[in-house]
């Protein structure tokens, strides 16, 4: 390996329990995606190459979350071979979706959809890959945003930390010009305790913001759900609403584990 | 002398997932082979339950980032089912073109990025836009022209925001839409260019007598809604799904595969849907099929590539079709109340068909789930093709050979990230022992 080709940094994408969008969103950069590949190494990306090159990595993007003994095993062997890891991913972030057996005996979910279910190699939960590993940055979304995918990726190969708010949601509508669809038209709307990132969609489609990115920074919950609860949601609601994607986010744990109380 | 040799590729690149295949031969002889799947389970079925009707879209659509429409489209039309509801109209006409933009996004992901460079001899698109660089710029536009219909009528293109039970939660103008038609006509010409890049490509000799089975509708080319049939007498309503198809656990995969009663193994996705329904195609579409030399059905896996470029034109006639016939409705959605009933739907995903079977309790919560979606289908074709192929090939080198196994593979653009929240998996990463 000469120096001059080791200068270009060394990209790798890993993949846990997911769906393969997050990782998918790097190869919707299609105005981006040949550029990219002309400054650093995609040494690793199972999804679109064959070709791999041998770590270690400068940066590792990792989707998903830990779901088995043997990922649990696996992400310590891309911590060992990565400079940098950034997560990308409410899978990864938070634990997903998947995260919702974190409330329940795993042993009932397995028999409820296999045949056999003594062959499952499952751990009791899902969980976040920041609970296995250090982490050096989580970029939010179910799925992330575009922009602030390649806004990380910029800031690693700089060496700078990324530009990303952690302000809501509602700071992204008034940004876009939406009218409050909790103040105008009473729809329940989680815009005023997750972060922002996704360009506040929802409302600008008249439906409530469902909580994709997360929570945001110091979120007040607390106060949400009084408002909710003014616009005839219940208890219930609430707790649905929260255990989602982000469901293992340990500000929406807390509250949607306070509500079901 | 019998030589016996073992293939193993420990982890499939270029498909949607975490997959593996083992073969082991004798001579020319298959004594051993599984497509493998380890891809961790994530337990949809068993956490939908308790969920409201009206979240399954939502929820659902995160089994696949590549296919998240044919989830939202497959749980809308089993809850509509339940409540016997029937979204028509330009609601339906909104429904097939966000689905086109699906088809456009998942098959120029496909034609270009995964399976095109199996025929060019490349590792990925990347290396492959060095010595092909207008195609793959051309591949990166059209996957561009799909995802701009995913985000103008979606919201965004992974995940999209704006399908819901009934319909969607807001309904765009025709101007609006209108903004998509240069791009649209661009990508029938790229799609139509691109069938003829790819009929051009090298494809091994090799039929197969499939199954094949999919939706079919008498007016259309079938997406989003139809009965189901195949070449072989099946023609079904979509509640009757449960008399025809079993999954069934195989001895020695531990894994569930789909299979229709007493036939066993079938084929669904591109191949099937113009092999039962070419003559539905849009002229542009059936025209390009006819210059590529396709004939009126396809049984070589490998030509699949051409297939999908011949749906990219149809998807994009399609969409040009709907918008100009738009008409922004009055509603953006229908009413749909299936609570304390029983909902069965199925569309067409990029991959084949995908099936949803809902139970709904009395409070509007689901309380059973089932989902069969098109690659958990296509896993009995998949090795039936591989053990097929080997025999006339055992004369490769080992590393052509696997190449040309995982290539058989990628004709069917497994998604395996769909199949294994249901698949039936132990995770065997290395090849066992003979």
């Amino acid at each position: 390996m000469t120096t001059e080709t080791r200068l270009r940094p060394r990209l790798a994408v890993w993949k846990f329990a997911s769906c393969d969008g997050c990782q998918l969103t790097l190869l919707d950069c299609e105005d981006q995606l040949l550029e990219i590949a002309g400054v650093i190494d995609i040494a690793y990306f199972m999804e679109a190459t064959k070709g791999e090159i041998e770590g270690p990595y400068d940066l590792s993007l990792v989707e998903g979350s830990i779901t088995t003994p043997d990922d649990a095993e696996r992400i310590q062997e891309v911590r060992r071979l990565s400079d940098k890891v950034v997560t990308i991913g409410a899978c990864a972030t938070a634990g997903g979706i998947q995260a919702l057996r974190n409330w329940s005996n795993v042993d009932d979910f397995i028999s409820i959809v296999y045949a056999q279910p003594d062959y499952i190699a499952t751990l009791e939960t899902s969980t976040a890959i920041s609970d296995h590993i250090h982490v050096d940055f989580e970029l939010r979304g179910c799925p992330i945003s575009k922009h602030q995918l390649l806004e990380t990726i910029d800031a690693f190969v700089h060496k700078r930390q990324p530009n990303i708010p952690g302000h809501s949601v509602c700071v992204e509508c008034k940004m876009r010009g939406t009218p409050c669809v909790m103040v105008v038209q009473g729809t329940p709307c989680l815009g005023p305790i997750t972060q922002a990132g996704c360009g506040a969609i929802c409302p600008a489609y008249d439906r409530g913001c469902y909580g994709c990115f997360g929570p945001a920074e110091s979120p007040n919950i607390d106060s949400l759900g009084r408002w909710w609860k003014g616009l005839g949601e219940t208890d219930t609601d609430l707790v649905l609403a929260l255990r989602t994607f982000n469901a293992g986010a340990p500000e929406f744990k807390e509250a949607s584990d306070f509500y079901e109380r | 002398m019998s030589a016996e040799r073992e293939i193993a590729v420990d982890y499939l690149a270029r498909v949607e997932g975490e997959g593996a295949m083992y073969l082991k031969l004798r001579d020319d002889e298959v004594i051993d082979l599984k497509f493998k799947i380890f891809e961790p389970p994530r337990f949809f079925e068993a956490f939908l339950r308790g969920r409201r009707f009206s979240e399954a879209p939502d929820i659902t659509a995160r089994i696949c980032g590549i296919c998240p429409v044919a989830y939202q489209m497959s749980s809308c039309n089993a809850m509509e089912h339940a409540a016997g509801v029937q979204v028509a109209g330009q609601l339906a006409a909104l429904r097939r073109l966000i689905y086109c933009g699906e088809w456009i996004e998942s098959h120029a992901l496909h034609v270009y990025f995964l399976h095109a460079p199996d025929f060019l001899g490349y590792n990925s698109a990347i290396d492959m836009a060095k010595d092909f660089p207008e195609q793959v710029q051309m591949g990166l536009r059209l996957k561009k022209v799909g995802n701009q219909i995913m985000i103008l009528l979606g919201g965004r293109e992974i995940h999209p925001i704006n399908v819901r039970v009934g319909g969607f939660y807001r309904v765009p103008t025709k101007r609006e839409l209108e903004t998509l038609v240069p791009d649209l006509e661009w990508a029938l010409d790229a799609a139509i260019a691109t069938s003829k890049w790819v009929a051009g490509f090298p494809f091994p000799e090799f039929e197969r007598d499939y199954e094949f089975v999919a939706l079919q509708h008498p007016e259309e080319y079938a997406i989003h809604q139809g009965r189901i049939i195949s070449n072989r007498g099946l023609d079904i309503a979509v509640d009757e799904w449960p008399q025809h198809f079993e999954e069934t656990q195989v001895e020695w995969s531990n894994a569930l595969h789909a299979r229709l009663k007493q036939r066993g193994s079938y084929h669904v996705g591109p191949m099937a849907r113009y092999s039962l329904n070419s003559d539905k195609l849009t002229p542009a579409a059936k025209k390009a099929a006819e210059d590529t030399g396709l004939g009126p059905i396809c049984t070589n896996p490998f030509r699949s590539i051409v297939v999908r470029a011949v749906e990219i034109a149809f998807a994009c006639e399609e969409a040009l079709r709907l918008i100009d016939a738009y008409e922004r409705p009055a509603e953006p959605f229908v009413p749909v109340e299936p609570h304390g009933r029983v909902g069965y739907g199925a569309s067409e995903a990029p991959r084949g068909i995908l099936y949803h079977r809902y139970e709904i309790d009395e409070e509007g919560l689901i309380a059973d789930a089932h989902i069969v979606p098109p690659t958990s289908q296509n896993q009995l074709s998949i090795e039936d093709d591989l053990k097929a192929y080997v025999p006339g090939h055992a004369h490769l080198s080992d590393e052509q050979l696997q190449w040309q196994l995982e290539q058989a593979i990628r004709n069917y653009d497994p998604c395996i990230s769909c199949a294994t929240h249901f698949l039936d998996l132990t995770v065997e990463r290395d090849a066992p022992g003979s």
